[in-house]
């Protein structure tokens, strides 16, 4: 599996990256890891004439812990997540999700950035930072913006980042509450046979806010305001989790494809979200 | 064909520099340039971990990287590990628990076990089969690769608090 | 001189036979000095590659190559066109049929070679892939074989004479333009009777999908042809290096002498490399047409969708049994799916392989079996997957149809299985198929299997389980799985087995060196199974000199004897045999050597592991080392000097192994979620040679069982394309998706080889895969279930809960 051949720059800066991206159009594409990249390009099913490689940028690799919020650059790895000790506090879904992608190598190369703005259904980050009610920062000609998690995707690998927009970094307001991400897969290095994220809150026994999204159960990731709704203002008791699961299910639309038909897809998005609604409740 | 671009890395200590196409994997600089046949290709999807060499102190699939990237990288293969008179005690473990037979995968999945080992100097059966599951091997069922990872882990331990 | 050193000490220092000596090979292979095919390089050598068809079955109208040829570093296009003239766009198959090297005008499988690119690198043999252009035309796609058998299109217009009539095929008659053979064992008129008067009758229909050996190295070769001396050298993945040889002889019309095919470290065979694949044959003309080196190495994609497949049966069973549980009849149709061209590897003789060992481990009177064979839109191969030819679809057979009739008992399945089995004293045992079962004792493994697991508590946590789960408590079934199987390995006697004429026996020849150290070559070739380790331990015990001082060499075929390689778990029960009995002639001569040293009659001095001793007088002797220096300096009156032999063995009989495996898993009934909880293999294997081998290979099987059953497939869609081409969706387990293994023995030695062993690669496989699909099945057991069909991945474990009504 041999690549067509191409261009490659590794430009020092980002000013340098979105000139490249400027004078190449559709002909250019951004690599922060490229373990999502790479396999296409090899597979010639992605055809890369220009390959701008972001690993010589400054300041994409941070990961900032603020009071309220944390800012997790687009270089970061799933590794960094996993190894970084104040985000195991800070916001531990993130490890609990970072662990379940890929495998360990993959994970040193798999980049936060990556897995969010390729907008691969498949991809876990979407969903959670979904759940997370991220912020995506690019910067693109006319300068940075700031584009919600849950406006983000608009199909598969279509999201609302420009072609010559670059995704720098993404925000989320530290979550509050229990979390859980729970992942069904066949095997490691699967994609998700149905994934849920969840974060939730409890206060005196009643949930006061709820956090849900489902991963690889559309052709973009889904966040179901529906599903966390039915959980406010309850105990989390079995008819809560029902409600919430049948909400969620009016919102995903799975494909059948080699990890099973519609019908099991759709009972396993039930039973994947229920188990992570009650790890998380467990933990709120 | 694209323009030929000037790479330089180190391989196992020893600097090398070349003019290679961008789209030339490091899998192939490795083994076709170089002739640092150690690594191995298995999957070419970056499942298997056959290609698996340390960069810069990660463990990589160098099937999934192209050589340009790793231009001013440090890497490491099975070569630089351990040879003949330097043997590393996880390459001695292998043969003594058994833990290879047809031995494509040995080099990736001993150059994993290194940095597992680092991340992890005391690892469980689990935290040793997570840790190495991005290696696949064919032949053993794993059973043995574990329990020679183990020992190795157990002699550098006792070796590094004998010399402490 | 007085002999410090114990008898034990010298046993123990010849590492031979029973003891785990540590493996020779792994010093290189822990370091990174394989030398595997991908690593053979030669100065100016070229790559070739295939352009494949994207379609399953399709007429070529035209292949454009001219604008790969304009590709910088392309030197050739072959096409089936370019191949003709020298006979070589078709090649036998190992099945008695012919096989596309290249798409002659039109295509049967997705993946189907259909152009060869060589060029200078890779990178432009890729590129001038991409540029070649070909011009379909789509024809109607047969995937499935009962659809095949019935449709009016023709997949072979090469199979149909002019006057629509369907002639003969290798294997006798033809149903149908689409119908490969029909292939009977036993007899069909007392089956039938017997069933149809029985007190009870099992029936069940199941299917054994399509998977892949896929082995970490795929396949691959480097061609060279020396145009000055008229040689060509062949390196390649070949698991019968010599039959290669043979085959290339044949094919390309060049002296045998002329040819060195050279099998180098192998990654792994499973099956897979024992074919011819147009890769080889294309690799061989692209060299003798450039007069350069050239190399060819399938990628991952091209592994999986076109060498090699395994499986694909369709079977159908009854069995029939008295009230109490005594199996009186048996009766067996497979329908074969044998994709595009018949290359299934199998000796000529048994087109569906030893499919008649499908009455398995039990005294079964009455027996028939029927295969058809069926051409479809699928990838050709047909190769035995880690087992003898099609012995885990056998043992898949009868060890489910044995669970079905329990269930139509009533009647606990290892109960069923103990009142069936062949008793030890029925040895040698006469199968109502035909084979002749060499030694056994099934009563004993089994009860040893049994009470190690417990399997009476077992079963009653199994019934708690099943309380619990209706009442609300889990949402956890409990499988036990059971397997009890009789492998029939060591292909074969000359007289009813051979590949493309070629007797299957096979061969070694051994040197001693003066100094008494020795090499012996053989005609097998180790993938993995640490040949150069356990042959050098037979040897130890057989003449007497370290194993430490015995290199093994296997795969050169200017070097090794000729051998018809390994597979089928033949390199134990056969080229061991020759390697003992090679041994032994050794041992003959050194004896004489040894009298005359010692002076006294031949008849009068005997064998002492390492030396020869004077009968009755054990202070007078002759070490082997000191007989392998006599042998070059003593002229010994009517004995030549040297110390070699050579054996060539054909078995009088296949070996039987055999053994009792126990699964107990978990099944999560809502996510179809598995959990191996235990597994307990035990395998007979006969004599056992390396313990640590053998234990290893029993790990490594038992993983690919676990594989095949519980995800691994090679799926197509109704169009032919193959849905499971990378290894996101081909499943190969990874460390963390499987088990610790609990491995035990029982020993039968084989009364018919030279040291009583058997062979173990392929057991755990062919155990192993009835053992954990039953134990998917017998979850279900307490809900209805009889059978489902492999592979039991998450989703179909689900439907059969949904379908059993455990979701309401």
């Amino acid at each position: 599996m041999i690549p067509a051949a191409f261009e490659y720059y590794r430009p020092k800066d980002m000013a340098s990256v979105l000139s490249l991206l400027e004078e190449h159009g559709d002909d250019a594409r951004v690599m922060a890891g490229g373990h999502s990249l790479i396999p296409m390009m090899k597979l010639r099913m992605a055809d890369v004439p220009h390959l701008i490689d972001l690993q010589d940028i400054d300041g994409l690799s941070e990961i900032e812990i603020g009071a309220d919020t944390i800012k997790i650059g687009a270089m970061v790895t799933q590794m960094d997540l996993i190894s970084h000790e104040g985000l195991a506090d800070a916001a531990p879904i993130l490890r609990e999700t970072a662990l379940q992608i890929a495998d360990p190598q993959v994970r040193y190369m798999g980049t936060v950035g990556g897995n969010v703005a390729n907008g691969d259904p498949g991809n876990d980050m979407p969903g959670l930072m979904q759940c997370l009610d991220a912020t995506m920062s690019v910067i693109g000609p006319d300068g940075a913006r700031d584009i919600l998690a849950r406006e983000f995707y608009e199909a598969a690998y279509m999201t609302a980042r420009e072609d010559d927009e670059v995704l720098t970094s993404v925000t989320i307001p530290r979550p509050k509450g229990g979390h859980a991400y729970e992942k069904q897969k066949r095997k490691i290095g699967d994609y998700a046979t149905a994934a849920a994220a969840v974060q939730i809150v409890k206060e005196n026994g009643v949930c006061t806010s709820a956090s849900i999204a489902m991963t690889n159960l559309s052709d973009i990731p889904i966040h179901s305001p529906d599903a966390e709704a039915a959980l406010v203002g309850t105990a989390v008791d079995d008819a809560a989790i029902k409600a919430a699961m049948q909400a969620m299910l009016g919102d995903i639309d799975p494909n059948e494809d080699n990890r099973g038909p519609v019908a099991f897809k759709n009972h396993v998005a039930g039973v994947i979200l229920r188990r992570a609604i009650e790890r998380a409740w467990s933990r709120a | 064909m694209s323009n030929k671009m000037h790479i330089k890395f180190t391989v196992n200590g020893k600097v090398e520099e070349f003019l290679a196409e961008p789209r030339e994997l490091l899998i192939y600089t490795l083994r076709e340039r170089l002739n640092i046949t150690g690594p191995h290709i298995g999957c070419e999807t970056s499942h298997c971990g056959a290609c698996s060499v340390t960069i810069d102190g990660k463990s990589v699939k160098a099937c999934t990287m192209f050589a340009v990237q790793a231009d001013g990288a440090d890497i490491t293969t099975i070569e630089g590990i351990g040879g003949p008179d330097d043997l590393h005690p996880l390459q001695n473990a292998f043969k003594e628990h058994h833990g290879l037979q047809c031995g494509y995968c040995t080099p990736g999945m001993i150059t994993r076990a290194t940095k597992l080992l680092e991340e992890n100097p005391n690892p469980t059966e689990e935290e040793i089969r997570f840790g190495m599951a991005g290696n696949i091997c064919r032949c053993t069922g794993y059973q043995n690769i574990i329990k020679a990872i183990q020992h190795a882990a157990a002699e550098m331990n006792a070796a590094k608090e004998a010399a402490e | 001189m007085k002999d410090e050193v114990t008898r034990d000490e010298r046993v123990d220092n010849l590492k031979g036979m029973g003891c785990s000596r540590k493996r020779v090979e792994d010093a290189r292979f822990t370091q990174g000095k394989g030398n595997y095919v991908d690593d053979v390089k030669l100065d100016g050598m070229l790559f070739g590659d295939f352009v494949r068809s994207p379609h399953a079955h399709a007429r070529i109208k035209n292949i454009d190559t001219s604008a790969a040829l304009e590709v910088p570093g392309v030197l050739a296009v072959l096409t089936a066109a370019d191949l003709e003239p020298l006979g070589l766009h078709w090649m036998p198959t190992l099945a008695g049929d012919k096989q596309m090297v290249l798409a002659d005008g039109k295509v049967l499988f997705q993946g189907q070679e259909v152009a060869f690119v060589v060029a200078e690198d890779r990178y432009a043999a890729s590129d001038g892939m991409e540029a070649v252009v070909v011009d379909y035309e789509e024809l109607p796609v047969l995937v499935n074989p009962f659809e095949a058998l019935k449709s009016d299109v023709v997949l072979r217009e090469d199979l149909v004479a002019e006057d629509g009539s369907i002639p003969d095929g290798a294997h006798g008659p033809r149903k149908h333009a689409n119908h490969i053979f029909t292939w009977e064992a036993g007899d069909k008129d007392t089956t039938d009777e017997v069933i149809s008067n029985a007190e009870i009758v099992a029936e069940e229909e199941m299917y054994y999908h399509r998977t892949h050996p896929c082995p970490l190295e795929t396949c691959g070769c480097v061609a060279s042809m020396d145009k000055v001396n008229g040689k060509l050298t062949l390196w390649g993945t070949f698991q019968a290096p010599h039959a290669i040889r043979t085959i290339v002889a044949l094919i390309s019309g060049m002296e045998e002498h002329n040819i060195r095919v050279i099998s180098p470290d192998i990654g792994g065979g499973f099956g897979n490399k024992v074919g011819a694949y147009p890769g080889y044959v294309c690799s061989v003309v692209a060299s003798i047409v450039t007069g350069k080196p050239v190399k060819w190495i399938e990628d991952r994609m091209d592994n999986l969708m076109t060498t090699a497949f395994a499986r694909d049966y369709w079977m159908k069973g009854k069995i029939s049994a008295t009230k109490d549980g005594k199996i009186t009849g048996l009766h067996c149709h497979v329908t074969a799916d044998h994709g595009g061209f018949d290359a299934c590897a199998d000796p000529t003789k048994f087109p569906a392989g030893f499919m008649n060992i499908c009455t398995g481990s039990y005294d079964i009177p009455t027996a028939f079996l029927e295969v058809d064979g069926v051409y479809t839109n699928k990838a050709p191969g047909g190769v035995s997957y880690r087992c003898s030819f099609r012995v885990t679809e056998a043992v898949y057979f009868i060890e489910r149809m044995i669970e079905v009739l329990a269930i139509k008992l009533n009647m606990d399945a290892a109960e069923l299985r103990r009142i069936n089995f062949i008793k030890k004293e029925q040895f040698p045992y006469t199968a109502a198929l035909g084979w002749e079962y060499d030694s056994g004792d099934y009563h004993t493994a089994w009860d040893k299997a049994l009470k190690t697991v417990d399997y009476d508590g077992l079963r009653a946590e199994q019934a708690q389980r099943v309380e619990d789960f209706k009442a609300g408590k889990t949402r956890k079934l409990m499988g036990i799985g059971l397997s009890f199987f009789t492998e029939i390995v060591g292909a074969g006697p000359v007289k009813n087995c051979d590949i493309l004429g070629l007797g299957m026996f096979d061969s070694c020849e051994i040197r001693i060196h003066p100094t008494g150290s020795a090499i012996a070559r053989l005609g097998t070739i180790s993938q993995g199974q640490g040949h150069a380790t356990t042959f050098a331990q037979i040897l130890a015990s057989e003449v007497g000199l370290p194993a430490d001082s015995i290199t093994i060499e296997e795969g050169d075929t200017d070097t090794a004897p000729y051998g018809l390689g390994t597979y089928g778990s033949r390199s134990t029960p056969v080229a061991g045999a020759a390697t003992a009995m090679a041994g032994r002639k050794i041992r003959a001569k050194a004896q004489m050597i040894a009298a005359y040293l010692l002076e006294v009659h031949d008849d009068d001095v005997e064998f002492d592991v390492d030396r020869f001793v004077v009968k009755g007088a054990p202070e007078k002797f002759k070490t082997m080392k000191e007989i392998a220096f006599a042998a070059y300096n003593q002229a010994i009156p009517g004995m030549e000097p040297g110390l070699e032999a050579v054996s060539y063995y054909d078995p009088p009989n296949m070996t039987y192994p055999f053994g009792a495996y126990v699964c107990v898993m978990d099944i999560d009934v809502d996510t179809g979620v598995t959990e191996i909880r235990r597994f307990y293999a035990l395998d007979d294997c006969g004599t056992r040679i390396n313990p640590m081998i053998i234990e290893g290979q029993v790990h490594g099987g038992l993983t690919e069982a676990l594989a095949v059953a519980l995800g691994q497939e090679i799926a197509y869609d109704d169009m032919g394309n193959v849905k499971t081409g990378t290894l996101m969706d081909f499943f190969l387990p990874t460390a963390w998706e499987v088990p610790n293994y609990e491995t035990d023995y029982t020993v039968t030695p084989s009364p018919h080889h030279p040291i009583g062993a058997k062979g173990v690669g392929e057991s755990p496989h062919v155990g192993g895969v009835p053992c954990f699909s039953n134990a998917v099945q017998d979850a279900f057991r307490a809900f209805g279930n009889t059978h489902t069909n492999m592979p039991h991945d998450h989703w179909r474990i689900w439907k059969t809960a949904n379908e059993l009504g455990l979701h309401d």
